[in-house]
């Protein structure tokens, strides 16, 4: 017994072991991405082979990888934090999660793109739409819809498509709240619901559900339609921007800030300076066909430029009242 | 997961007098004790931290607990258990008789196959379904229309579960069938009873405990499973707990509808143990043991074919064909990097060391709990159990919260993954390895003390190379279920750190479903041989 005692003592200090592997390079960054794995890995892959820097990505949601952090408190493993809206890096800002950035970061950038106090700086842009598939549009006979409103009206009964659990969508759902007030937002999402939206995990899967006509429209980014465009330059989905100044026209970054609990600050810096330079907002405007943030880098020629779209009245800053945003949803039932 | 029945069946059956002895024999083991003590301790903490986490939301948990939309889940979750419960016995029981008491073509291949689908993972046979019979799938496609009810919501979820579950009463069930003293339904024949008549009164009873033990299980199983209702999007406790965790700012609603499902597990145990209560079936005399007759079937015998067929399609050759397919052709442009080599490394990997430190950490808990009858010991193993209780969400949910607070050090680190899966899955080890040590006759150890051993050189030399075999198969048991496991992987794995059905997982989920193939045939492949190893020593094999 006494061998078996000991042989269980060196088989849990063998695991305890196991544990610090991973911490012990010091050239090693932990960042936890609430953008999809397919997106930004192989940006992440090209730093890591130009720098030498090990990156470990944690993938997850952007709400929930935000609420972790703010739960992990000074314990957070992770040194960089990047996320698919302004709401949820604004609610890290305010929550005292993020460590300054400096200058030569946030210069790079216009000020529509950064957080009033340089906590946070945006990545790329993303314009938010309507996709739908034209074919099936026609066949029903019905007009694209001229706000996000409009939505709810029962000729669309059971034919859009929403990604609840998305954050770019729940910081439409801020904007909502911030344009028309709570009790008109709460109902738009009542109304939603009573009118038959299909929910969808993510945007991919909306896009391709619209695509197969599983639904016939549906709310999401701008550019997912051209990374099905590029298996099939005539697949049957098209985007359609809200009318100017309408909620639904919004314009939402992804973005990054550095933790204030990070144990390497340079590093962290080092790789968002990274994500800021040319190449990778070329990789950006290229590969993801999102907007570019800095000056210099050609847009996709499919693009609307973005002054030509006139988004609400909203500063981006303005997103980060997330959480009455997520209890609304969830209490809505969007999320049954 | 048979363990957990014979181990309760067989329990009692140890003679009592011997037992006394042993007892103080045993009791000159406290290092025995300290060890389960600290395992008992171990495992409770991050479970309490939970319950305290929820408890100290206060009037906001409670506000929480009190809404309309709490009650929808726990609807959902009564309905989806009752209805595959139902359906498991619909199918299991049938199976278990064509397959025991019936002549029924190629029976053992049926058996066989039958029990294939357990090493499908759900999601997999979910992601199968989808593609098959989901809006505009390959079916539609191909024939132009989709025989299906819409496979979203309750309906896709009910046919996956139950597939996946029906084993869980088949097996026990065809056990009942197998051991059955056939001079009871024959006597109760000669006494005049006709077919139907005997089969309730005399057949069924026998059959009762099998049934309720399956039936348990099969309820257990479709609370916890995680990946069937998130991809199906069927709101069920997991689901909701799941999505709460990653999209609100208020970690106690999480923790709140987790100790709810715990309160709603917890009462189906107490239930099974309520009916099962007091149910004993006797064989009269010692004679030797005879085989029931078999059933011709004649013509009904193509039925009986196209029965067990089924499950099989969909449980079975759905997944495996649709997997194939993928694989022989990805057709994704996909910036996923999938690395077959380094996965199954990481996924054998884990899932042996899971399946190891079980059976480690299972052997003092049984032995405390077939060799000695106090209260308290008796308490510490029931304890042990609670795994049972506790779905894999909601292991994930206490040692995320746990680790953040109390264990910075171990947060998301391969020991908290490793103790994650020990919590879930330390009742099959702990289950078999019971099992095989109650059929160990006491005296064989007491001859050993006789001869001069001492107490701990008669477990290591005596007892434990009796009961390899039975720890042998709970062990095979941990690393298959760790294999397959999804929510607590996903939540407390290191970061970086994939397996195949994280890979697998997160390919769904960006809907490059092309690379999904290799993969999920790699799991599939190995679960096959690990299953292998538990049904070398299966008495039902």
């Amino acid at each position: 017994m006494r061998k078996l005692f000991a042989f269980g003592l060196v088989f849990l200090l063998g695991l305890m072991a196991l544990a610090p592997v991973g911490a012990q390079n010091t050239e090693s960054l932990v960042l936890y991405s609430g953008r999809n794995e397919e997106l930004i890995q192989p940006i992440i892959d090209r730093f890591i082979e130009e720098t030498g820097v090990q990156v470990d990505v944690r993938y997850g949601n952007t709400a929930g990888l935000a609420n972790q952090i703010i739960e992990e408190g000074a314990n957070s493993p992770a040194d960089v934090y990047l996320g698919q809206d302004a709401g949820a890096l604004g609610a890290l800002a305010q929550a005292g999660a993020l460590a300054p950035l400096p200058d030569d970061i946030l210069e790079r950038v216009s000020p529509v793109f950064r957080s009033p106090d340089g906590l946070w700086v945006a990545l790329s842009g993303r314009a938010r739409v309507l996709v739908y598939n034209p074919p099936l549009l026609e066949e029903l006979g019905l007009p694209l819809p001229d706000s996000i409103a409009d939505l709810t009206d029962p000729m669309y009964r059971g034919l859009v498509a929403w990604p609840p659990t998305n954050a770019s969508f729940q910081s439409q759902v801020t904007a909502l709240r911030l344009l028309l007030g709570e009790d008109e937002t709460l109902a738009w999402l009542q109304d939603m619901i009573a009118n038959d939206v299909i929910p969808f995990s993510n945007n991919t899967a909306l896009n391709q559900g619209v695509l197969a006509g599983e639904a016939v429209m549906g709310l999401t980014n701008h550019y997912y339609i051209f990374r099905i465009y590029n298996e099939d330059p005539d697949a049957p989905i098209a985007l359609h921007f809200f009318p100017a100044g309408d909620p639904g026209s919004l314009i939402n970054i992804a973005g990054a800030g550095v933790l204030a609990t990070s144990d390497q600050p340079g590093l962290a810096q080092r790789l968002l300076l990274y994500l800021l330079g040319t190449p990778a907002q070329q990789y950006f405007a290229d590969m993801t066909v999102e907007y570019p943030v800095i000056d210099g880098v050609a847009l996709d020629e499919r693009l609307t430029p973005l002054d030509q779209i006139e988004p609400p009245d909203i500063d981006l800053s303005d997103l980060a009242d997330l959480e009455p945003t997520l209890d609304m949803i969830e209490d809505s039932g969007a999320l049954d | 997961m048979e363990g957990i029945l014979t181990a309760r069946q067989t329990a009692g059956q140890i003679a009592q007098r011997q037992m006394g002895r042993i007892q103080r024999q045993y009791r000159r083991l406290p290092f025995l004790r300290i060890i389960s003590i600290t395992i008992v301790v171990l495992l409770l903490i991050p479970v309490a931290y939970l319950v305290l986490r929820a408890v100290d939301s206060g009037q906001d948990g409670i506000d929480y607990l009190l809404r309309p939309r709490t009650l929808n889940i726990v609807q959902n979750s009564l309905n989806l258990v009752a209805a595959v419960s139902l359906s498991a016995v619909v199918v299991g029981v049938p199976f278990a008789w064509l397959t025991s008491r019936a002549n029924l073509p190629l029976r053992r291949v049926w058996l066989v196959l039958g029990m294939l689908p357990m090493v499908v993972p759900s999601y997999v046979a979910a992601i199968a379904l989808i593609r098959m019979f989901g809006p505009s799938g390959l079916f539609e496609a191909t024939f132009g229309f989709n025989p299906m009810p819409p496979i979203y919501g309750f309906f896709g979820s009910w046919l996956i579960i139950t597939l996946m579950t029906f084993p869980y009463v088949a097996l026990p069930v065809r056990a009942a069938f197998m051991n059955m003293d056939p001079s009871l339904e024959e006597a109760a024949r000669g006494l005049g009873g006709g077919r139907w008549r005997v089969f309730w009164r005399v057949t069924f009873p026998q059959l009762r405990p099998a049934l309720a033990g399956g039936m348990l299980l099969t309820a257990l199983y479709t609370l916890s499973d995680f990946g069937v209702v998130m991809l199906l999007r069927y709101n069920a406790f997991t689901r909701a707990i799941y999505i709460s965790y990653e999209n609100s700012f208020n970690p106690y609603r999480a923790a709140v509808l987790a100790l709810v499902l715990v309160f709603l597990t917890v009462g189906l145990l107490l239930l099974e143990r309520y009916i099962s209560r007091g149910r004993r079936n006797y064989k009269v005399g010692t004679g030797a043991a005879r085989r029931p007759p078999m059933v011709d079937l004649g013509v009904w015998r193509w039925p009986a074919m196209l029965f067990c067929a089924v499950p099989v399609a969909f449980g079975l050759i759905l997944p495996v064909v649709v997997l194939l397919g993928w694989a022989l052709n990805p057709n994704v442009t996909s910036a996923l990097n999938v690395n077959l080599g380094a996965l199954t490394v990481n996924t054998v990997g884990v899932s042996g060391l899971a399946a190891v430190t079980a059976g480690v950490v299972a052997l003092p808990l049984a032995i405390l709990a077939v060799r000695s009858r106090t209260g308290f010991s008796r308490w510490m193993v029931n304890t042990a159990y609670m795994g049972n209780a506790l779905p894999g969400v909601v292991i994930g949910l206490a040692l995320v919260y746990f680790g953040i607070r109390v264990l910075p050090g171990l947060y998301q680190t391969m020991p908290i993954l490793i103790a994650g899966y020990l919590l879930r899955f330390l009742p099959f080890t702990l289950a078999s390895t019971s099992g095989a040590l109650t059929q160990i006759n006491p005296s064989i150890e007491e001859a050993a003390r006789g001869l001069g051993l001492r107490p701990h050189q008669v477990i290591w030399r005596v007892t434990l190379p009796m009961a390899w075999t039975g720890i042998l198969a709970g062990v095979a048991l941990v690393f298959l279920n760790t294999m397959k496991e999804l929510p607590a992987t996903l939540m407390l794995r290191p970061t970086g750190f994939d397996t195949l059905s994280t890979r697998i997982w997160t390919a769904s989920d960006v809907g490059s479903y092309g690379l999904i193939g290799l993969p999920g045939l790699v799991l599939i492949a190995v679960s096959c041989l690990s299953l292998t190893l538990i049904l070398a020593r299966d008495r039902w094999a």
